[in-house]
């Protein structure tokens, strides 16, 4: 069974725009003890998260490691199920499709992951790397599978030449390439990529975010970036969400949020982040979590910051705040947010 | 880690009654594919000039023409309670455990594997000492002098230990260093620890030497290996940073790391070869378990084939449960269950 | 470059007279290979004042961990490497005046964890994991102090404290992977500190780790520095971490010098190429940025076959001006103001004219 290439969508003005969304998303991963291997507790990975995402922004998921942004990621493109919520592709309900039914919408989604050295099979030539989701989803492009993979190693800055040779004679920038190129084949709506620069030299990492711009324009491309570097983030997105233990803590425009974030989590990172800039060195307000991130397995009652929130009150201990929009596309899980507008602090105060 | 203990306890005596069933079965199907008839086989228990009906009584008695699940039955029955054979002319008590009659000497199982089961733990036990000491010495020292002469000897020497045979070397051994220098006993020649202590050494030491050159090279080939790879881990270079002399980061550190695998394995090697180390005892004509067992194919004498394999299968499962134990005792990373 | 000419750089600040406590003058790390020679480290010069933080930056292949490595006396040959060829070390290493390239490999280990230590990126790998983290520290503490265990044990918890590790007498029996990342690193650096070293390195010792993690730990370098007055030498390839932390900057490029000078003088007037390329590199945290990043194109260079002339020259877009100097001959660290070096062939007035026009209002 072959079918052609699909072209990029034009979406119309009547259409939704929301490409992927999901609802209510949890994953929790059983740990099992005792004599009977009974399920004793629970790792909340991914405890109830709300977002969708446009077609044709960057949206991107920023929080520190335990946060459950991984995988997120990983529930998004299905090679998690989750344990409970819905995940939308296209206005289709994917969350508990079986593989067979998964497969021809594999070729909507794509991912790429972190590490370049261990992401590409050592024993395949490029070639054949880049090509295998030809054959995977029994697509014959118009020209043949060799001129694809050639185009594609173009469009990401490799001789198409190259063809023939194998991993490990390229550098992590180039590999990177080729994961990104090997995404591309099927002409995906939407790619999530985890990491996707973190484990590249500094100047190779400007040019992999400059080209995975241009392919986004080029290929009408839709991003969910995972990812922990906040000024790449900052570089590259639309919209950011911010995650703490399994959790979105604050959802907003890229610009809004770093310029008022709101979130005392979001404030506390955001001021953590060393700016290359020396000037900055002693005028920037200085906020220090003391201690370290919470156990999934056991996180905090109601709000799950409020153990190292430096304005946590009573109310925090027994209500969970809920995300909510306090300001027109900002959204804030917090009962005491920073830097809110002074009309709606008075709204918001209880 | 008590809960991992008991489920892995339960696991064993599953294990070993799944042993046991496969094995009787197997006692039980063998000769029924070659055609033997229950007679047939009680034949073996009354000798040459027995009658037809000595032969069908005897055949009764011993629940031959019982269906396999009461044969089976009445022989779990028998190693917890033991059993009575009636002959006729005379009662037999076969005590607890009973794992039935041997057909060529028509004693009891049990007590014989009793009377073998010390040469075979002695043999192990010395043999299992000296390899671990010697190969895991060489191997350090071969780590150490990577790529000299040393190494590359002792490398190449460890190939031949590995590739022969211990039935070459033993009687190569046996006949030069034994028959022709006589500085060692030659084979057949066990004194049990109890008479003698001197003499069981003496009597030992090339069963134990020839076993031990097979696996030592092994280990020399598995320390050095481990050797190479902890060394090049990164706490060796912190352990250096510190200032810590050489001598201290090879042995404390480097070492530490590389012995952890080696020491499971020494543990799974030990159990395997007390469950019968058959070349060897037979070479040097030890009566042992393994020499018991090729003694007991041999003459196809089922019951005590029976008996050595569910032994043998007891320490194999035994000493695996205790090497796992072990890695979680020696290795902090790891928690068991 | 002559030795004089070597002081002019090591010695920067103008009219100073004593010696830095560590002073690195034309060192040379040197790998045969099966596929040739690496040079790793190619005629370094730098130096550490007491007191004060000099950041090391470079991308791999710069040579920056080889240096604190050759620093430490870690390349030395073991006995059981004495098969192969080991490094060949040049220069001279200068601790406190005495050369350390001179000295036998048993002087050197003398004063290893003692007046120099190091810590390292992954916590998690340069700790032994048989062994409990106060053993560790006990063992680092002992071989250079004539103490019995009860000592070494109770300045093994108090150094745990310092380091702001919670519970330090109960933590102190605890396994290295029973830490979290964050911890574990500070366990690490107590480790380094519990001889008190007059020198610090540290090499990537926050790549690793969160960053709300990382705020604390290099919050925590700082303080200890002052509290010790010891000197540090961050390695690091975030340039961030460096304007937090560092007094002094030395940016290396093919186990050479690029660019060295206080942390002011680089990040407000660099003047290198690739200094240029590594910070329009990184994207504005502090404010919305509309232009492309500035991306160096190509890939940072074998180091066997490194390119002739200025080793950067390949990848910069400006070695044209120079009428073929920069394919030609190695540039040396000239100064530009005082303190402020830089090795390239760009004219004075051809740099000021690039940097206004083009690079400063990127930045």
């Amino acid at each position: 069974m072959t079918a052609p290439l699909r072209e990029p969508a034009s979406g119309g003005a009547e259409q939704d725009t929301t490409l992927v969304s999901v609802e209510g998303l949890v994953k929790h991963f059983p740990i099992r003890a005792g004599l009977f291997r009974r399920q004793v507790g629970a790792v909340q990975a991914v405890d109830g998260v709300n977002f969708s995402v446009r077609q044709k922004e960057t949206f991107s998921i920023v929080g520190e490691s335990g946060c459950g942004k991984s995988t997120t990621a990983r529930l998004l493109t299905r090679l998690l199920e989750p344990t409970e919520g819905t995940i939308t592709l296209e206005g289709r309900d994917i969350t508990h499709l079986k593989d067979t039914a998964l497969r021809p919408l594999r070729r909507e989604m794509q991912m790429i992951f972190q590490d370049p050295y261990s992401s590409l099979n050592p024993r395949h030539t490029v070639g054949k790397i880049v090509g295998a989701p030809y054959r995977l989803q029994h697509v014959s492009p118009p020209g043949g599978v060799k001129k694809s993979v050639q185009e594609l190693l173009e469009a990401v800055g490799l001789n198409p030449e190259h063809y023939n040779r194998y991993p490990h004679e390229f550098s992590g920038g180039q590999r990177q390439r080729i994961g990104i190129a090997r995404t591309l084949a099927l002409r995906p709506r939407l790619i999530v990529a985890d990491e996707p620069v973190s484990a590249l030299d500094v100047s190779i990492q400007a040019q992999v975010i400059n080209l995975l711009e241009d392919l986004q324009e080029e290929f009408d491309l839709t991003y969910v970036i995972i990812a922990h570097d906040l000024s790449v983030v900052r570089y590259v997105s639309d919209r950011v969400a911010v995650m703490y233990l399994g959790k979105i803590v604050e959802l907003a425009d890229a610009d809004a949020l770093y310029s008022a974030p709101m979130h005392p989590y979001t404030v506390a990172l955001m001021s953590a982040v060393p700016v290359a800039d020396t000037r900055r060195r002693d005028e920037r307000e200085r906020i220090r979590l003391s201690g370290d991130v919470p156990s999934p397995i056991n996180p905090p009652p109601a709000c799950r910051f409020h153990t190292r929130c430096w304005k946590a009150q009573e109310i925090c201990r027994i209500e969970e705040p809920p995300l909510a929009e306090l300001v027109s596309g900002h959204r804030v899980a917090c009962h005491f947010p920073e830097n809110l507008p002074s009309e709606v602090a008075g709204a918001a105060a209880r | 880690m008590f809960a991992y203990i008991v489920r892995r306890l339960l696991w064993a005596v599953i294990l070993l009654f799944l042993l046991s069933v496969v094995t009787f079965s197997i006692f039980y199907l063998v000769p029924r594919w070659a055609g033997a008839s229950p007679e047939t086989l009680a034949a073996r228990y009354v000798g040459r000039s027995a009658t037809a009906e000595t032969v069908h009584v005897t055949a009764e008695r011993l629940g031959f023409y019982d269906p396999v699940v009461v044969q089976y039955w009445n022989w779990v029955k028998g190693i917890f309670v033991g059993k009575e054979f009636d002959y006729g002319s005379g009662v037999e008590q076969c005590p607890a455990p009973c794992l039935g009659y041997s057909f060529i000497t028509r004693q009891p199982v049990w007590p014989e594997l009793l009377d073998r089961a010390p040469v075979t733990v002695s043999l192990v036990i010395g043999a299992s000492l000296i390899w671990l000491v010697a190969g895991v010495t060489v191997g350090v020292i071969s780590a150490l002098r990577r790529g000299t002469v040393f190494d590359r000897g002792t490398m190449g020497v460890s190939l031949a230990g590995v590739s022969l045979p211990i039935f070459f070397t033993g009687l190569v051994s046996l006949s030069f260093f034994s028959y022709r220098l006589g500085i060692t006993a030659p084979g057949g020649q066990f004194v049990p620890f109890s008479e003698n202590p001197a003499m069981w050494a003496y009597s030992l030491l090339l069963p134990w030497i020839t076993l031990a050159f097979l696996f030592s090279a092994q280990y020399a080939r598995l320390t050095r290996a481990g050797m190479l790879e902890t060394m090049t881990e990164d706490y060796i270079r912190t352990a250096r940073a510190k200032g810590l002399p050489e001598r201290t980061v090879v042995f404390k550190h480097g070492l530490r790391g590389a012995l952890t695998p080696v020491l499971t394995i020494f543990g799974l090697d030990v159990g395997l070869l007390l469950g019968g180390a058959v070349l060897t005892e037979k070479t040097f004509s030890l009566n042992g378990l393994g020499k018991y067992g090729y003694d007991a194919i041999i003459t196809g004498d089922l019951p005590k084939i029976l008996g050595v394999t569910l032994v043998a299968g007891f320490f194999v499962i035994m000493a695996n449960l205790i090497v796992d134990l072990l890695y979680g005792a020696i290795d902090p990373r790891v928690r068991l269950g | 470059m002559t030795s004089t000419a070597l002081r002019d750089v090591t010695r920067r600040q103008p009219g100073q007279e004593r010696q830095p406590f560590l002073e690195v003058l034309d060192l040379h790390v040197h790998f045969p290979t099966d596929d040739g020679l690496v040079k790793s480290v190619d005629g370094l010069s730098f130096s550490v004042e007491r007191g004060r933080t000099l950041g090391i930056v470079g991308e791999s292949g710069s040579g920056k961990s080889v240096t604190s490595l050759a620093i430490m006396g870690l390349h030395y040959r073991r006995a059981s490497e004495r098969s192969r060829p080991g490094a060949r070390l040049g220069g001279e290493i200068l601790l406190d005046g005495e050369d350390l390239l001179s000295k036998s490999p048993e002087y050197v280990r003398s004063l290893r964890g003692k007046r120099m230590a190091m810590i390292f990126q992954d916590p998690l790998s340069a700790m032994n994991p048989y062994y409990t983290v106060g053993r560790q520290i006990i063992e680092a503490y002992q071989i250079h102090n004539e103490v019995n265990a009860k000592v070494a044990r109770k300045h093994a918890v108090d150094m745990l404290g310092r380091v702001g590790i919670p519970e330090p007498s109960h933590r102190i029996d605890s396994y290295p992977h029973q830490f979290s990342g964050g911890m574990r690193q500070r366990a690490m650096i107590a480790m380094a500190l519990s001889c008190d070293p007059e020198l610090l390195i540290a090499d990537e010792p926050t790549t690793a780790l969160d960053v709300t993690v990382q705020a604390q730990i290099l919050d925590l370098i700082r303080d200890l520095q002052r509290e010790f007055n010891s000197s540090v030498i961050l390695i690091t390839h975030d340039l961030g971490v460096v304007a937090e932390l560092a007094d002094d900057v030395l940016v290396m490029y093919a186990g050479r010098a690029a660019e060295y000078g206080s942390a002011d003088q680089l990040f407000n007037r660099p003047a290198h190429p690739y200094t240029w390329g590594l910070l329009g590199s990184v994207p504005r945290f502090d404010r919305p940025q509309d232009e492309r990043l500035l991306a160096i194109p190509g890939s940072p260079p074998s180091l066997i076959h490194v390119p002739p002339g200025c080793p950067f020259h390949p990848r910069c877009a400006y070695a044209a001006r120079n009428e073929g100097r920069s394919e030609e001959s190695r540039p040396e660290l000239t100064p530009i103001e005082p303190g402020h070096f830089v090795a390239c062939h760009l004219s004075p007035t051809d740099r000021a004219q690039i940097w206004a026009d083009e690079i400063a209002p990127r930045l």
